[in-house]
């Protein structure tokens, strides 16, 4: 899937200390502050896929191909999974067949039920 | 991922809000509360309610560990910065009022206060600044509790050391399903407090509660197809605990998460703003830790504040009783955005209004909240913090 392009859309109108943005898909965050821009991703969980692992440490892709690192040290994975990231720390790993699962559930539901 | 696009597809949607219609038609008003911030920033945002009949009704609950945050807490933190201690926080936490001021009118008044995405920031702050006392303000649900958890565990400086106001969100929906002014007809569960706890803490809500029950992913269609699955249930009048979220969510959640948790965390009651005491509700370090309790470290314990200021109403918003929008300070109102600006110019406007409207704010539900309501004080709402809040 392609990247989308970077551009940002203001969240909180300029007037309050930290000015945010977002990019077109709303997933990441950047807090324009008196530390300068930030990434902010708050409360979100956004799957990022294990680029390179060293440890407790690994470096993750979030669709940007960008490499951020992250904590993994509360799951097991390997590079090549998917997993979803809080705060810096990946709290599970993405399961791509229950995703393709769920999917193929969905249209099953919606074409025998009444 | 790849398949993301999927979970967005405007056809699917369509075809599930339509299976959603037809479903709902011969059904009475079915109200079904969701209690996450991330769901109800993905229904605001796609702009799901637009999607159901009207006899359904989608609800927020206080999923917002930042929102519910006691004022007392608040208050520790700016003591401790105002000590010349670095706070360090998530940047959702840095304008929630305390009783005098917030984190960030404290920032204002020169006190060493720094936003971070993730508590590694904080770690290696205190490494390389080794001449500084650093304290992490934890604030979040499950979802963030393993990661204070691991880092705990793992000793970090002895320079740095935790606020610890991480909350459980079961005994949350609890108080929620209990209260029968609210007659909830469903829950959908927080998909990623789930990843981390799994579906064995929500099992009481079928059984006992009779609230049919669904976790739920992130992605729209996830939480359509989460309330198909609701209506499903009330028709055929069985509650049940579905698990919509399979892709991320398993029965056993991250066992190892919780090995962390129960090995670094203790649960007790606490106080939530504008729901008032919860039992078994919150984390506190365990006593073998204590070197890393800020709390014990500095000697600072506030035990009440200010949580519901006058005119208030997010006592009522945060159990999804009224819309932020029937808030009378949301988005502006009384309530004052710029640190510098004076405080006694709000007080005078304040004076004003209360001549006109001499009424107490209300508390008008069961649990014992602090009315402990300080005259001129400035009013700030809550919902305004955040801007995922905004709802239509």
């Amino acid at each position: 899937m392609k990247p989308s392009p970077r551009r940002w859309r203001p969240v909180i109108r300029s007037g309050s200390r930290i000015r945010l943005f977002t990019d077109l898909d709303h997933n990441r965050f950047i807090a324009q502050s008196s530390y300068g821009l930030t990434l902010i991703q708050m409360c979100l969980a956004i799957p990022a896929k294990i680029i390179a692992q060293n440890g407790n440490l690994a470096q993750v892709d979030f669709g940007t191909a960008v490499l951020r690192e992250v904590n993994v040290s509360l799951v097991k994975a390997k590079v090549g999974d998917y997993v979803l990231v809080h705060a810096g720390y990946a709290i599970q790993v993405l399961d791509g067949q229950e995703a393709l699962e769920t999917l193929r559930l969905w249209n099953e539901i919606l074409q025998t039920e009444a | 991922m790849t398949e993301k696009a999927k979970f967005r597809d405007a056809k699917l949607a369509s075809r599930i809000a339509g299976k959603i219609r037809r479903a709902a038609q011969s059904e009475p008003t079915i109200k079904i509360c969701h209690v996450c911030g991330t769901h109800e920033y993905t229904i605001t945002h796609f702009g799901i309610r637009t999607l159901l009949p009207s006899n359904i009704e989608v609800i927020a609950g206080p999923g917002c560990p930042v929102c519910i945050v006691p004022a007392s807490e608040v208050d520790e933190a700016v003591e401790l910065a105002q000590r010349g201690i670095v706070v360090t926080c998530f940047g959702d936490v840095l304008r929630v009022p305390g009783s005098e001021m917030s984190l960030l009118d404290a920032k204002a008044q020169g006190a060493d206060i720094r936003v971070i995405y993730s508590l590694t920031d904080a770690i290696k702050m205190a490494q390389t600044e080794k001449n500084k006392e650093f304290v992490f303000f934890a604030v979040g649900f499950e979802t963030t509790s393993p990661s204070t958890a691991v880092e705990v565990a793992n000793k970090p400086p002895k320079n740095l050391s935790f606020l610890v106001s991480h909350r459980l969100i079961p005994p949350a929906m609890k108080l929620l399903a209990e209260m029968e002014d609210l007659g909830l007809d469903g829950f959908i569960a927080p998909g990623h407090v789930s990843t981390i706890i799994g579906s064995k803490p929500y099992e009481i809500f079928p059984k006992t509660y009779h609230v049919p029950t669904v976790i739920a992913g992130f992605e729209p269609l996830d939480i359509l197809m989460s309330v198909y699955m609701i209506l499903k249930q009330q028709k055929r009048h069985v509650p049940k605990l579905e698990n919509e979220y399979i892709r991320a969510v398993h029965p056993e959640g991250n066992t190892r998460a919780q090995e962390l948790m129960n090995r670094v965390f203790d649960v007790t009651d606490s106080n939530w703003r504008g729901l008032g005491t919860i039992p078994s509700s919150r984390f506190i370090l365990k006593n073998e830790h204590r070197s890393y309790d800020a709390n014990l470290k500095y000697g600072v314990k506030i035990e009440r504040g200010t949580d519901i200021q006058q005119g208030c109403k997010c006592h009522l918003v945060v159990v999804g009783k009224i819309k932020p929008t029937e808030c009378p300070p949301f988005q502006g109102g009384m309530h004052s955005r710029k640190p510098s600006r004076s405080l006694h110019g709000q007080q005078r406007r304040n004076l004003q209004n209360m001549g006109q409207n001499n009424k107490p704010a209300d508390a008008t539900h069961d649990s014992d909240i602090d009315q402990n309501i300080k005259s001129l004080q400035p009013t700030k709402c809550l919902q305004s913090i955040s801007p995922l809040s905004k709802r239509p």
